[in-house]
């Protein structure tokens, strides 16, 4: 069974230096995150030296607080409108469609799709800032309107069409690959019976690549929840408008100096994508 | 051919011109902007010249902030590489009780805690170790929210590689860390480059937790410090701006084009549930 000769003792050498930094970084802020939540920490102030335990008070408050729900709604019309509609969708059509056309095109396709994805995100949030903006703004000139300022006017709708733009690329190389693996023995035979596209892919691609749907839901719709890039486009304003979640707690705990009340907001964000999670898996296991 | 196949042959065509041309037109400025006499934020074609090149080598903070960023990106890079490697080798190998169970655990936290959700633990602990502004720390950072991803990816490529080969490596009497470098790593070479392509790119392009833990300008990455440079006072400076992005986003755009070139642009194994 061991054929690498390593030994447990050895093994256990080999992985603590990855535990320890995953330890330090990841899982010890995240359980960190729950103890100050229920502290009245502050960057500044008496209750920066001397943080007292407040309990449940910061849940409570921020239950009540309309910028929190406010950001709540927000991050969840993000998440639906970005992530499992436009990205799920327009990653499904660009690998349904690139199968059928010239390899020329289809790289081209891709490599473009790609580069969004890839290129740093503050150039890109500088590129689209660029693209919206008021009296040059290449949308405005395409459109006819360089009066409008599109970040000030449609904040939500830009952001979400930032991010269909930005992450589609992650869900067109994961539904190519589930593709591939329709059997094209099926596709033939409803393509004789005379199904129409819609028809082949309700009926015969669908049930093959369900797994591959929920995976994809999953992790981008947790991305999208947890993606600091809106403010870098928007910095949550204007008035509020497009504050999301992540950008709510940064200036809470950053700009606020309020770091209980922010890591309570962050206990609720992870609790929100614990629950996305579970959902996740009872139906996979459903499926299966 | 019917006119209905016409038709709709049109419209396809049309759809996929329609979709490149939204994945297309916000980055053509970053192929005319930075060599425009006149740099706007709107798409025209430019009046060629270097001058905004130059500006932007004299900008005081400009190149070295693309040399943090490389140290940053080097030192997470590198981290993540090694750490997954080792882990990911005796992962596969030994058997732990719940392994499957705690890897998985882990994904999802990284997915859920990087950056974000952790931002205020993260920044107190860094603040009272010390750490704020040392490049160092934060690249840790950054490697321990990469690591599980990487260790994951990774395990699958070294399950991959035959047993035999380290049998027969033993039977010549190499050493487990021998093994390891000498036969494993080598033919799992593919996985090992795709993590490090991965985490390059990912530590190249991460801006939340170097914008958090290094205030000070002299050690802020690209990342940062493009942000500062269209964010103060109001307008943004339209000179070094389209030519710093520019040269921030080579690195990757090359390491792209390599990896495409020699490996292809796919998902393996491993994605589907």
């Amino acid at each position: 069974m061991d054929s690498s000769g390593l030994g447990v003792r050895r093994a256990a050498g080999f992985v603590a230096p990855a535990l320890l930094l995953i330890g330090v970084f990841l899982v010890f802020p995240a359980l960190w995150t729950l103890y100050i939540g229920i502290t009245n920490y502050q960057l500044t102030g008496p209750a920066a030296a001397n943080p007292q335990v407040v309990g449940l008070d910061n849940l409570a408050e921020a239950v009540r607080d309309p910028l929190f729900t406010n950001s709540l709604w927000l991050t969840a019309l993000f998440v639906l409108f970005s992530a499992v509609i436009g990205q799920n969708v327009l990653g499904f059509v660009l690998a349904w469609l690139l199968r059928s056309v010239s390899p020329w095109l289809r790289r081209t396709t891709e490599g473009l799709v790609l580069l969004c994805w890839i290129l740093p995100s503050t150039v890109v949030a500088f590129l689209w800032f660029a693209v919206l903006s008021r009296d040059t703004g290449t949308l405005g000139l395409l459109l006819g309107q360089p009066e409008t300022s599109w970040l000030v006017q449609y904040p939500m709708t830009s952001l979400v069409i930032f991010n269909v733009w930005r992450g589609t690329a992650f869900s067109m190389l994961l539904y190519t690959s589930a593709l591939a693996a329709v059997p094209p023995s099926q596709l033939e035979t409803a393509r004789l019976a005379g199904a129409s596209g819609w028809q082949t892919v309700r009926d015969v691609v669908f049930p093959h690549i369900r797994g591959h749907v929920l995976t994809n839901t999953l992790l981008i719709s947790l991305w999208t929840a947890n993606d600091f890039t809106p403010f870098l486009l928007t910095s949550g304003g204007p008035n509020h408008q497009s504050e999301v979640l992540p950008v709510l707690i940064y200036r809470q705990a950053l700009e606020g100096g309020r770091l209980g009340y922010a890591s309570a907001m962050s206990m609720l964000l992870l609790v929100g994508n614990l629950v996305i999670a579970l959902v996740y898996l009872r139906l996979l296991r459903r499926r299966a | 051919m019917s006119p209905l196949w016409i038709v709709r042959r049109i419209g396809f065509y049309v759809l996929i011109a329609v979709v490149l041309a939204f994945f297309a037109v916000p980055m053509l400025w970053l192929a005319s902007a930075p060599f425009d006499s006149k740099p706007g934020l709107g798409l025209r074609w430019p009046d060629w010249t270097w001058r905004n090149v130059v500006a932007t080598f004299d900008h005081p903070y400009a190149l070295t902030s693309l040399v943090n960023s490389l140290v940053l990106c080097a030192i997470a890079t590198v981290v993540t590489t090694v750490l997954a490697a080792l882990a990911a080798y005796a992962l596969s190998r030994v058997r732990i009780p719940g392994r499957d169970l705690l890897l998985y655990l882990l994904l999802l936290l990284s997915s859920v805690v990087t950056g974000t959700a952790a931002m205020v633990p993260i920044f107190v602990m860094m603040l009272q170790l010390g750490l704020i502004d040392s490049q160092f720390g934060t690249a840790l950072v950054i490697a321990g929210g990469m690591l599980p991803a990487a260790i994951f990816i990774l395990k699958d490529f070294v399950d991959a590689v035959p047993r035999s080969y380290e049998e027969s490596a033993r039977v010549f009497g190499a050493s487990p860390p021998q093994v390891l470098a000498h036969v494993v790593l080598p033919v799992a070479r593919p996985g090992v480059a795709t993590i490090f392509v991965w985490a390059f790119v990912n530590a190249w392009g991460n801006f939340l937790l170097p914008f958090l833990l290094l205030r000070d300008v002299g050690r802020q990455p690209a990342a940062v410090l493009l942000r500062t440079l269209y964010d103060e006072g109001g307008s943004a400076n339209l000179t070094v701006i389209p030519v710093f992005s520019l040269l921030y986003s080579i690195p990757v755009v090359v390491l792209y084009v390599f990896v495409s070139k020699r490996y292809g642009f796919r998902f393996h194994g491993g994605i589907k549930s």
